[in-house]
């Protein structure tokens, strides 16, 4: 495939890492100081998770599929500090960060790891399938690009209900080739639905680099002119920009009614999971290179440092408390009991999880 | 109470139910301007208006999933499939996201939709728009399944339907749409899960869901009047609840089972039928378990060969007599 003439990537992305451009920008001038150490702290919080993360899994505690968010912070971080009471959000299998945002708490979080009863979906769904509805997170879907139709289905509720709210669903680069997704920006435009589809680009598709799977007019963001939609790209190592431009689009959504499409271009610093070796696709160098110029919470850190919010004391002091918080989430994920075999037939339906006069079923559902 | 047809019963169930909860929406192809591809939802896009009867573009993932994410915020999406054949392309949103999500999410969410269209061979279309997917489906846990035979059934089943908090999937049928029967014209609803005796008999029970039941039935007329045995047909109505009493019920009066649906016969709902009986009745058996299934083929085109492949009554009737030898 020929590769594009002009690759529309974020302007800021072209030139060495330093301070914010996006600084200034209202939403985030408008921003107390103990607004911007909270963001700080969140971001802090995500990584030290995440990194405590690969320790319980070397030690085979955690099963099946763990994907790491380590090196994407900003973007869940920049995104969800701007949502309000009707927002939503829905995003793929990489959903530690989105769920530490809006407010699940380490232990439920880690505990849903190691598939204890405490977990956040009582050991039911494990690394890939987080949900906090009463947080308006509605998951955690392990099937790529299949939450993209999902979410537009938040967005029409949102609108449907006449409620001044948006649905931001999330995706990697390697969702822009599901159909479903194509499905799904097709009803989001074609309705004018509420409706932000996040693409958190971070190169590569599993094992596979962008080059090597996807054809595009410049940047997958653009693909957004053939549904008449706005889009947009972002650089995401900078939790400013990702501000500045998603509340954008949030205000297109709350006001207008109208999707958009961003692009967020981040780097994961850790195969695509933990059963990836990470070894045939990419360079170490290439890895090394992100980790030392482009790292979004150093990046972050550096800021509030020269906005002389941060002091290197307390920003010691946040990391050693996410760090302590992490370490004592693995504590309780490693105590807590496991589910009942009682408990493997339960949350199958609501209707015999509930059941009363009104039950509409009768009969047998559980089959021996 | 009034005699109408399967696909009146089926419309009065959605108009009622549309004036009884605003969160319910209509949503599908051709199912508001063009009136239904099969006329079910005529005349309620003019009744209720482009916000509660929605014209969806033809992306099965797209509109399933979104009506599947809509009612995890507590709207009441029914979604109308052309035919359940096009729920192939939907597969992942149908299977993985509405019959998963309660459970991976420890009870957290549910998905009150409810995707209703036909699933039925004998129409002459070829293999690819004459699935009939209940077993296919029923067979995952989350989720709920029914196939209405009469139009008392389509209707009370739907009602039902929309008013349950979990997934359900109401198959029906285009040869049925213009049977007419007896539907009561106060609210009622036929619970899921409650099989219904259609016919009272001593000597066979006839074991059958969907259009398979009218077959039956006939069946069942030839079996009396020119082979004088009596014929009880037990209707399942719903798959998945699964009415076991009332199968075992039958069984133990009978004591001989045929099983009929119009599904291929490997992994069909009467396998899993088939086990029931033998599993909780098999002392009360006087013969052996007969099936009368569809021919095991994809479907065929020609119109003649079709209505062979599947069941018929003179293949009824013959399996029937196999049962009683």
């Amino acid at each position: 495939m020929a590769k594009p003439a002009v690759l529309t990537h974020p302007e800021s992305l072209k030139r060495p890492a330093g301070p914010s451009e996006y600084a200034k920008d209202p939403v985030n001038a408008s921003m107390s100081k103990a607004e911007k150490i909270a963001l700080y702290t969140k971001m802090a919080r995500i990584r030290h998770f995440e990194q405590r993360c690969i320790r319980i899994y070397q030690q085979g505690k955690i099963g099946g599929f763990l994907h790491l968010y380590v090196g994407q912070e900003a973007v869940a971080a920049g995104t969800i500090s701007l949502l309000g009471k009707h927002d939503h959000i829905i995003t793929g299998y990489r959903d530690h960060g989105h769920g530490l945002m809006v407010g699940m708490g380490m232990n439920e979080c880690m505990a849903e790891l190691t598939g204890r009863v405490t977990g956040c979906s009582q050991g039911k769904g494990g690394s890939m399938h987080y949900f906090a509805p009463d947080k308006n997170y509605w998951g955690g879907h392990g099937i790529v690009g299949g939450q993209a139709p999902l979410g537009t289905g938040l967005a029409y509720a949102v609108k449907y209900m006449g409620l001044k709210g948006s649905c931001l669903a999330y995706m990697g680069d390697g969702a822009v080739n599901q159909g479903a997704v194509h499905e799904a920006y097709n009803l989001a435009a074609l309705w004018d639905l509420p409706m932000i589809f996040v693409i958190e680009n971070n190169g590569y598709s599993m094992g596979t680099s962008q080059e090597r799977s996807t054809a595009h007019p410049g940047c997958l963001a653009k693909r957004a002119e053939g549904y008449g939609m706005a889009w947009d790209v972002i650089n995401g190592h900078d939790v400013y920009e990702v501000r500045a431009k998603t509340a954008i689009a949030l205000k297109r959504a709350h006001e207008e009614s109208k999707p958009t499409v961003l692009e967020i271009f981040t780097y994961r610093y850790f195969g695509h999971s933990m059963a990836d070796p990470d070894k045939t696709y990419r360079d170490k160098d290439e890895i090394k290179e992100y980790r030392d110029k482009k790292d979004p919470v150093l990046l972050f850190e550096q800021e509030l440092l020269r906005e002389k919010i941060l002091t290197p004391e307390l920003s010691q002091e946040i990391n050693d408390a996410a760090m302590a918080e992490a370490d004592k989430a693995a504590v309780f994920a490693d105590e807590s009991p496991d589910p009942t075999l009682a408990d493997v037939t339960k949350h199958i339906y609501w209707e015999e999880d509930n059941r009363g006069p009104d039950t509409t079923s009768r009969g047998t559902i559980i089959f021996e | 109470m009034a005699v109408i047809t399967y696909r009146e019963a089926l419309r009065a169930a959605m108009r009622e139910e549309l004036k009884r909860d605003d969160k319910v929406v209509l949503m599908g192809e051709e199912v508001a301007q063009f009136n239904g591809a099969y006329k079910v939802t005529e005349g309620l896009l003019k009744e209720f208006g482009p916000k509660r009867v929605v014209d969806t573009p033809i992306s099965e993932a797209g509109f399933i999933g979104l009506g599947i994410g809509a009612s995890m915020l507590g709207i009441r999406p029914v979604m109308e499939l052309m035919f359940w054949s096009f729920s192939y392309v939907a597969f992942d949103q149908i299977v993985n996201n509405a019959g998963n999500i309660r459970y991976m999410s420890g009870g957290l969410i549910n998905c009150p939709i409810v995707i209703r269209g036909p699933a039925n061979g004998g129409t002459n279309v070829g293999a690819t728009h004459s699935h009939t997917p209940e077993a296919i489906l029923a067979s995952h846990p989350g989720i709920k399944v029914v196939c209405p035979a009469t139009p008392y059934d389509a209707k009370g089943l739907l009602k039902a339907a929309i008013r349950d908090n979990d997934p359900v999937y109401v198959m029906e049928n285009t040869i049925l749409y213009n049977d007419k029967g007896e539907v009561p014209d106060e609210d009622y609803i036929v619970p899921l899960g409650v099989a219904d005796v259609k016919r009272e008999g001593a000597d066979l029970t006839i074991v059958a869901h969907g259009r398979a039941v009218i077959t039956s039935l006939k069946a069942a007329e030839v079996l009396e009047k020119e082979h004088g045995v009596s014929v009880e047909v037990v209707d399942l109505r719903s798959i998945r609840p699964l009415d076991e009493e009332t199968i075992l019920a039958s069984v133990r009066k009978t004591h001989r089972a045929l099983l009929v649906e119009e599904n291929k016969p490997f992994c069909g709902v009467d396998a899993q039928v088939a086990y029931l009986i033998q599993s909780k009745a098999f002392d009360e058996l006087d013969a052996p378990i007969h099936r009368v299934s569809s021919i095991d083929a994809p479907q065929i085109y020609c119109k003649r060969l079709e209505d062979q492949q599947l069941p018929d009554v003179n293949r009824v009737v013959r399996e029937a007599l196999k049962v009683l030898a």
